[in-house]
């Protein structure tokens, strides 16, 4: 892989270099004001939503936001349980900050976790003696095929058949539902046992190893970071990155420019599934039970991920790196959100309605956002000329 | 499989999947609607899961289906306004937003099901309506004639919807702003508030056909609509944004859900298999979006927002 340096630039989009011009402080401080005001803004409008919805359930808002801070950060048990709810979410929204930024709608998440998990489990399935350092690797990268491959199928629809992406992704999310239900109630449910929608516990040899401090937190976790930062130097520091990123910006101009715009969209959607993928085989092998389980729903084994990996990139600002703080931060809020359940029996389902205004409410800040860049390029002008 | 070609399995096989297409039909109507004026709601599946648990609720509270109708109504109104703000006043992705009012949808209907009712009580849902003479025709009757009300209702909404597309004013307003919204400016006719209309009409069936579920099924349960909501988008692609292509995608797709059914209970595919046939309706969607994805009778301006300065 080459590096950005040498690639080619005027094929690429123009953003302004800010190093350009020398900035007054005060003019770069509203621009990173501009920039965090669009994600703290929209967490607290949900938040305040959140308020007033816990107020009509009859609870304590304040109470309830105590409870949810100490349940998610107020312990290291509690950190560690948080890292490991942010760990889908970050790999799933790594993928999702590949996908949105070649112009492509990725909502296959959930689709892509459950094949990613299947083709982990099949390889430990496989190969269960193994040694654990071979072993490991090798489940993680079959999440990584698997989601890789049902992330490519709904490119190349899109690249060559003209399909929606949005649609098919979804449909795709259905198929691997039932997919993930036919498996466990027949070729994987666990011999001689109650038919439970459980495979048997698989080699341990793939177990995700314990990382020291005595939580449970395991190495998914570090392999999360380190997909983010790969995800990182792939889209900004490497020609694919660069070429993903023009073709999602614009996909008429990259042709003209010489570029391959289809493959390029079933690279970016195959990428974008495999971090999804690894989210599964991480969910799988690094879970308590060392089972792939899909007794109560595909939605429970995925902890919806699929789809709050979404929420944890926008708030992100699609930014591979930033998706890692984000990431933390609505882990956070599903932990938080148990003990908000178990202390004011308000459901943790409350969590997911947030998480849902929280995307409605970063999307269409977008606009303030770009009016407020837009005055500040404007101000900027204005004064050069004068 | 012998089982499964006698009269009587295949008449009740055809009526259930009319039945089971009652929701499809309404939610992908709505989103025709919507889409005509350019505006890609794939927030269904959350407006159908407010529009269930507006109607169960009611239901259950009053005892009245027709009220619970109502409210399904009302809750699909509220949410076209709220996602005209975000649409047609802040220019939000339409794609994005709409998972957001999903995953709203989701949590919020899971949320207040959790701590008002907590465990699922059945309600006395809609009951058929048999037409007179007309439910007596043998097999025609039982296939045709002895639904519950929603049904009939939607099945004509597919007329009156394209009556409205293409023979009112109204209609080629909704056009004109889907294809060409300058255009459409120019002549005087408002963009955005002929897309609030269209949008607010498409949330407002879309809460019907989740009350529609809601009270056909006589239960609410987290995630009741299961993908249904994101399938009528689909289909909306299906019908090539045109009613009756609208209705023919959802009887296919209420017919081979009663059929995956049908099977299952009569033992001709075991649990197992029958996960594998219900992937059916899904595959059909994506193979059918191939095939029509060659055409182009997407209005030319969907998930475009308008502004009169761009």
């Amino acid at each position: 892989m080459t590096m950005l340096d040498t690639a080619p630039d005027d094929a690429t989009p123009a953003e302004p270099d800010p190093h350009e011009q020398k900035q007054p402080l005060s003019e770069r401080l509203i621009e990173v004001l501009a920039a965090l005001a669009v994600p703290l803004g929209a967490v607290l409008a949900a938040f305040t939503i959140g308020a007033i919805m816990l107020l009509a359930l009859g609870a304590n808002p304040l109470k309830g936001y105590a409870a949810l801070l100490e349940g998610a950060f107020g312990s290291w048990d509690a950190l560690a349980d948080t890292a490991l709810k942010s760990m889908p979410l970050l790999l799933v929204g790594v993928g999702i900050c590949i996908a949105f930024r070649a112009g492509v709608i990725n909502i296959g998440g959930e689709g892509q976790i459950i094949v990613g998990a299947i083709m982990a489990t099949v390889f430990a399935l496989a190969m269960p003696d193994l040694p654990r350092v071979l072993l490991v690797p090798l489940v993680l990268i079959g999440g990584a095929i698997g989601g890789g491959i049902w992330g490519a199928i709904p490119g190349a629809l899109k690249a060559y058949a003209g399909v929606s992406e949005i649609l098919s992704t979804i449909m795709l999310n259905i198929v691997a539902a039932q997919f993930l239900s036919f498996l466990l109630q027949d070729l994987l449910i666990e011999e001689g046992a109650i038919r439970i929608q459980q495979t048997e516990r698989l080699s341990a040899n793939a177990d995700l190893p314990l990382m020291p401090g005595g939580t449970r937190l395991h190495l998914g976790v570090l392999i999360a970071i380190l997909v983010a930062i790969a995800g990182y130097v792939l889209l900004f520091r490497s020609a694919l990155g660069v070429r993903l990123r023009a073709v999602g910006h614009n996909p008429h101009a990259s042709r003209y420019a010489g570029m391959p715009v289809k493959r390029s969209i079933v690279q970016a959607l195959a990428f974008s599934g495999a971090c999804s993928g690894i989210a599964g085989a991480a969910l799988v092998f690094g879970s308590e039970s060392h089972r792939l389980i899909g007794e109560g729903g595909a939605a429970a084994f995925t902890q919806n991920a699929g789809f709050n990996g979404i929420v944890a990139a926008l708030f992100g600002g699609l930014h591979p790196l930033y998706t890692i703080p984000a990431s933390f931060f609505f882990g956070g809020m599903l932990t938080g959100g148990i003990s908000l359940q178990r202390e004011l029996q308000v459901p943790a389902a409350l969590i997911v309605a947030l998480n849902g205004v929280v995307v409605v409410f970063v999307v269409g800040s977008l606009r303030l956002r770009s009016k407020i860049s837009a005055w500040s390029d404007a101000r900027r002008r204005s004064q050069v000329a004068s | 499989m012998s089982d499964f070609f006698t009269v009587s399995v295949l008449v009740a096989t055809l009526a259930s999947g009319i039945r089971l297409a009652t929701p499809f039909l309404l939610a992908a109507l709505g989103e025709t609607i919507g889409q005509r004026s350019g505006v890609l709601n794939l927030g269904v599946e959350g407006v159908m899961l407010i529009g269930a648990f507006a109607a169960y609720y009611a239901a259950l509270e009053t005892g009245s289906a027709t009220f619970g109708i109502l409210m399904a109504l009302a809750a699909g109104a509220v949410m076209g306004l709220v996602y005209a703000l975000i649409t047609v006043v802040l220019h939000a992705e339409q794609g994005i937003s709409g998972i957001g009012i999903f995953l709203f949808g989701l949590g919020f209907t899971d949320l207040l099901f959790q701590k008002q009712v907590g465990t699922p009580i059945p309600i006395r849902g809609l009951q058929p309506i048999e037409i007179p003479l007309l439910s007596d025709i043998p097999h025609i009757g039982e296939i045709f004639f002895q639904h519950s009300l929603l049904t009939y209702v939607a099945f004509l909404l597919v007329p009156a919807v394209w009556f409205m597309i293409n023979r009112t004013t109204f209609g080629l307003n909704i056009r004109a702003v889907g294809e060409t919204p300058e255009a459409a400016d120019t002549l005087g006719v408002s963009v955005n508030r002929t897309r609030t209309a269209t949008i607010v009409i498409g949330n407002t069936f879309a809460g019907l056909a989740g009350g529609a579920l809601a009270l056909e099924v006589g239960i609410f349960q987290q995630n009741l609509t299961a993908g249904q909501g994101f399938i009528a988008v689909a289909l909306v692609y299906f019908g090539a944004w045109r009613a009756f292509g609208v209705m023919a995608g959802a009887l296919l797709f209420g017919i081979v859900s009663a059929t995956v059914l049908q099977w299952k209970t009569l033992g001709i595919v075991s649990g197992a298999a029958s996960s594998l046939t219900a992937m059916a309706p899904a595959l059909l969607t994506i193979v059918v979006l191939v095939v029509v994805s060659r055409r182009s009778d997407a209005p030319a301006a969907l998930t475009r927002p308008f502004d009169r300065a761009a």
